[in-house]
């Protein structure tokens, strides 16, 4: 009996494959953040050391957003070429292969965390490793729906890639800007602050911030599982949908 | 194995596929022959799940195609006519996740991997990326992926286009064993006409959509065209004397005459013509092809337009 896991690791395995034979593109990659890092921590407002703190779990999360949002892009390819199509007729269920190759765009980007984690040390940044780890799981459920949101965008553009990354690229920054991911949100104009209250990432942020530093029983915590709940539902139905009314 | 009543799919204004009432019983080799546009691919693509039909319904080895996919799903193997594996992965890798999929062992699928890659003669080629395949090549793997959970139902979209005569043959000859060791229920379409007369017990024709003939590729061809025997003589006079004999159209010094088992029977021909007086000096016997009949049913000629060319497979 295959089940969803299985079905998923299947999934997972084949799409992480091609980067493990080859594994200098991710390296190459996982530097990135940290250059973003070393460049934008000295220009925010430090009082009393509290940058690092406040941008490296905001860093982490812009990472993996970025990632799982382009679980689709490899899909527009594997759309046209017929492989696909191939997976599609296999019994795999239908969640799986949303869920498999999400995963695979968040795992290398929590490999990423470690390292910037790890390179922050020795510049005073101080986390909770418990808070952390339910952060990185919280932040992996939203990653998961915002995948599967990526992945229908792709099934939604076939054969107009355009549309695809137009679509991504527009959604992606607002995303990002209006849950205070690179700025503080709190000294924004009032509308500003009612869009962010409408963004359900805004939770996630707040949820890694807090959990990093070590407050895990906190109502933000419970608002950044809600968030991450809702929309890795939400992405999964909407994928599943697709996929079934896909021509 | 296969049953479909009044199948249709209609996307925007085109009508793909218009009312396919079809039985297929578990054992047959059926081959869907149609020009490009015909409704083929969308055919298979709705019996084997990736498609809902717009109206009419399919059951496909005993599980309605809409309501029950995943059970149609496990019993079926599909080979599209795109390219199944990843191009950016390598062929065993895939071999072995698409068995995997099918919810084998990692032992089991990389056995069963390892032995179709020896017979498919991929072995050069299986640990490279996909992407640096011929496309031949990669046709033959795909084959493999569609084969690596030996399914009791096989559909195979244009297995062969893109493939050298050699490895054609050899894909040919493969399909047979397999059924024959299996007793694999196969349906594959294809634009070669010898494919399909060679190799399937019956043959459907499509065109625009709908069935216009489905038989055997012998009966197809006796009913619907015949044996021909084209006679030529040195004389008017003797072609008019050999048209009343054998009661068939005159032409010049031609005769033109319908007549079914005509290999068997041209030698006796030629002898009553020569008792009669009226002896031959040229014979030709023609067969049938299946383009005769679709040319028959349609009026139109399934090599022309590129139809029955060999069509590349998309490189990207
Ligand atoms: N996804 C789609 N959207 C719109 N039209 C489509 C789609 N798929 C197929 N069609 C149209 O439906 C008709 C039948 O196409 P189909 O691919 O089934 O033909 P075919 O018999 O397989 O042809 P070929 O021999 O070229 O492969 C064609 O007119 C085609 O343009
Ligand atoms: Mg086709």
């Amino acid at each position: 009996m295959t089940t969803l896991i299985a079905d998923t690791t299947t999934v997972f395995s084949r799409e992480l494959r091609p980067l493990l034979r080859d594994p200098f593109t991710i390296i190459f990659s996982m530097v990135q953040p940290l250059v973003f890092l070393a460049l934008f921590t000295p220009l925010l407002p430090d009082e009393g050391g509290n940058a690092l703190q406040w941008f490296v779990p905001g860093i982490i999360v812009m990472s993996c957003l970025f990632a799982c949002s382009m679980t689709g892009s490899n899909l527009l390819f594997e759309i046209q070429t017929g492989s696909h199509e191939r997976m599609l007729v296999t019994p795999l269920r239908r969640p799986a292969l949303l869920i498999g190759r999400a995963l695979k765009e968040i795992v290398p980007m929590f490999a990423q965390a470690a390292l910037i984690v790890v390179v922050c040390l020795p510049f005073g940044f101080r986390f909770d490793p418990l808070g952390a780890v339910i952060g990185l799981a919280i932040l992996a459920a939203f990653c998961v729906g915002l995948g599967a949101l990526s992945y229908t965008l792709a099934l939604a553009s076939k054969n107009q890639e355009w549309l695809f990354w137009t679509v991504q690229q527009t959604l992606l920054f607002p995303l990002l800007l209006l849950a205070g991911v690179l700025l503080p949100i709190e000294n924004g104009p009032g509308w500003l602050r009612a869009l962010a209250a409408g963004n359900p990432l805004s939770y996630v942020v707040d949820a890694e911030r807090a959990l990093f530093n070590g407050d895990i029983w906190a109502s933000t915590t419970l608002g950044g599982v809600i968030a991450a709940a809702v929309v890795a539902v939400i992405g999964l139905l909407v994928g599943v949908r697709a996929m079934r009314r896909s021509d | 194995m296969i049953e479909t009543r009044g199948l249709t799919k209609h996307f925007k204004d085109v009508r793909a596929v218009d009312g396919i009432d079809v039985t297929v019983r578990a054992g047959e080799l059926v081959a869907l022959l149609g020009p490009n546009g015909a409704g083929k691919s969308t055919t298979l693509r709705m019996l084997t799940t990736l498609i809902p039909p717009t109206s009419g319904t399919a059951t496909v080895a005993g599980f309605d195609v809409v309501r029950r996919q995943r059970e149609v799903r496990l019993r079926i193997g599909y080979i599209g006519q795109g390219n199944g594996a990843g191009h950016s992965q390598r062929g065993r890798d895939e071999l072995i996740s698409q068995g995997r999929a099918y919810g084998m062992s990692v032992r089991d699928a990389r056995a069963r991997a390892a032995e179709l890659i020896e017979s498919l003669g991929l072995a050069e080629v299986a640990d490279r990326r996909v992407s640096s395949l011929s496309g031949g090549q990669r046709r033959r793997l795909d084959i493999a992926m569609g084969l690596i959970h030996a399914p009791e139902l096989l559909f195979l979209d244009e297995p062969s286009t893109g493939l050298d005569p050699q490895n054609r043959a050899n894909l040919q000859e493969h399909i047979l064993a397999l059924r024959a060791r299996h007793e694999t229920t196969i349906v594959l379409t294809t634009h070669y006409l010898d494919e399909a007369d060679s190799m399937a017990e019956r043959v459907i024709v499509i065109d625009h959509g709908r069935i216009i003939a489905d038989d055997t590729p012998q009966r197809l061809k006796d009913e619907h065209v015949g044996d021909r025997i084209l006679l030529g003589f040195d004389a008017e006079t003797d072609a008019a004397g050999a048209a009343g004999v054998l009661r068939a159209e005159r032409q010049g010094k031609q005769v033109l005459l319908h007549l079914p088992d005509a290999p068997r029977r041209a030698p006796v021909v030629l002898e009553d013509l020569r008792a009669a007086g009226y002896p031959a000096a040229e014979i030709e016997v023609t067969r049938p092809t299946l383009d005769d009949v679709f040319l028959h049913l349609t009026g139109r000629s399934l090599r022309e337009g590129g139809a029955a060319t060999d069509k590349e497979l998309v490189e990207v």
